[in-house]
């Protein structure tokens, strides 16, 4: 053998569809299926700053999106992601993964709570992955923090977005929490990333 | 820390964005460019979900929902490995899919098609790869459905299957499709994959897997996006 390196072609993403929450969301649906991830990603015991996060998703027709899954990803208070790659991951306890699936409206919500930073310059974020009837690729973005402005100004992954499009991926405050809008297409387009 | 970062998706694999024939594609998804974002410990990290989470029974989709009977319909087994690019297994990776029965209905309470339900067959299951990067279902063949994409749509037979891998850089939803199903090629789905790597998503009837007396065997091997060479700094 010539010692090269096998490169296999990558498996072809294919969109999750409609039908997606009887196995990926069921007890959002009643289902009789125990799921592996909740809106819940922190109950109270969790050390940390509680906040709802939710939004609403809407196509390029400013039309809500009723059947897409949101994912979340997170680092805990400490800025520590329950990962073996971050040494710092002492806590398992907190996994810091959700999925939300839009209602009706188009309506998302989480309930956790605030990640602290991570300590490599970039700003508190959470990072969230989209799927829907549709979508054939998912589509990564993150949600950075209203009321971060000094970090927000020192994040290289901001810094990198073109500065009219930059409030796009701005959570701002509410009574409980964030409210972080998706709009998938047209203008004022969330920023996607490829990741 | 070095961690090294995963090799781009390759968009010549993966199906475009907007994809016209694919109706839903068309208001749904950016039309500006993605934006590069150079991989952090936030990418380079996801959720951990090992065989603490996942029941045995779990990957038996005959028998997990099963209340009175057995399912009805064409019992298969499907099985293969998760690998990455370069070749390596991905071991203890959770795998979830989901499906219609055999008469191309969803448990699903959206799903309206005019065809049974089976009071025996849920359609969903999960499991995590073992140290080689292998899985086993086992589940009914599903059947084809309509849909309202262009007059006298209909999906070809096809699993759903959902994948992290290693961090959620390596994050995959996909469908498997059989060999041979004569509705491929009208599939506007399926064919928005790059026709290079279309075959990638048809899994092989493979008599090692087929079970005698029992179930035919279909191989799906799935490939995840694999580390590049040169580290990042952390
Ligand atoms: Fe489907």
């Amino acid at each position: 053998m010539s010692g090269e390196p096998i490169t296999l072609g990558q498996t072809p993403s294919q969109t999750a569809g409609p039908f997606f929450h009887s196995a990926l969301l069921p007890d959002r649906g009643g289902y009789a299926y125990t799921g592996l991830a909740q809106s819940e990603v922190a109950d109270a015991a969790v050390v940390g700053q509680q906040m709802s996060f939710e939004g609403t998703i809407v196509d390029g027709q400013g039309l809500p999106m009723p059947d897409a899954l949101v994912e979340l990803w997170q680092a805990d208070a400490m800025g520590r992601y329950a990962h073996p790659a971050d040494p710092r991951s002492s806590n398992a306890a907190f996994k810091g993964f959700g999925r939300a699936a839009t209602d009706a409206l188009g309506h998302f919500k989480f309930q956790t709570i605030k990640p602290g930073a991570i300590g490599d310059g970039q700003a508190p974020h959470l990072t969230l992955i989209l799927f829907m009837r549709g979508g054939q690729n998912h589509l990564f973005t993150r949600a950075y923090f209203a009321d971060e402005t000094a970090a927000n100004a020192q994040d290289p992954v901001l810094a990198s977005v073109p500065a009219d499009r930059r409030a796009t991926l701005i959570a701002s405050r509410t009574e409980t929490g964030y409210v972080f809008n998706i709009r998938a297409q047209g203008d004022g387009e969330t920023v996607f990333f490829d990741v | 820390m070095q961690v090294k970062p995963f090799q781009p998706r390759d968009w010549d694999s993966h199906p475009p964005l907007i994809y016209p024939e694919y109706k839903s594609t068309v208001f749904r998804a950016p039309k500006k460019p993605l934006i590069p974002l150079k991989q952090s410990l936030s990418e380079l990290t996801g959720p951990v979900y090992g065989h603490e989470s996942v029941a045995s029974g779990d990957s038996d989709l005959t028998q997990c929902a099963r209340v009175s009977a057995d399912p009805i319909g064409e019992r298969i087994v499907v099985a293969g490995r998760v690998i990455d690019e370069n070749g390596k297994p991905v071991p203890n990776t959770l795998v979830e899919i989901w499906q219609a029965n055999a008469a191309g209905r969803y448990i699903h309470v959206n799903d309206q098609h005019n065809a049974p339900l089976d009071p025996n067959f849920f359609g969903a299951g999960r499991c995590v790869t073992d140290n080689d990067g292998r899985y086993k279902f086992y589940s009914i063949k599903p059947g084809a459905y309509p849909w309202g994409n262009h007059a006298n749509a209909w999906r070809p037979a096809h699993i759903h299957l959902s994948l992290f891998g290693p961090t959620i850089a390596t994050r995959l939803v996909t469908q498997l499709f059989f060999p041979g199903d004569p509705l491929l090629p009208l599939d506007p789905i399926f064919c928005s994959v790059p026709a290079a790597a279309r075959n990638r998503l048809v899994a092989a009837f493979d008599l090692s897997v087929t079970e005698a007396g029992f179930a035919l065997g279909y191989a799906f091997d799935i490939v995840l996006r694999g580390r590049a060479e040169t580290p990042m700094e952390g």
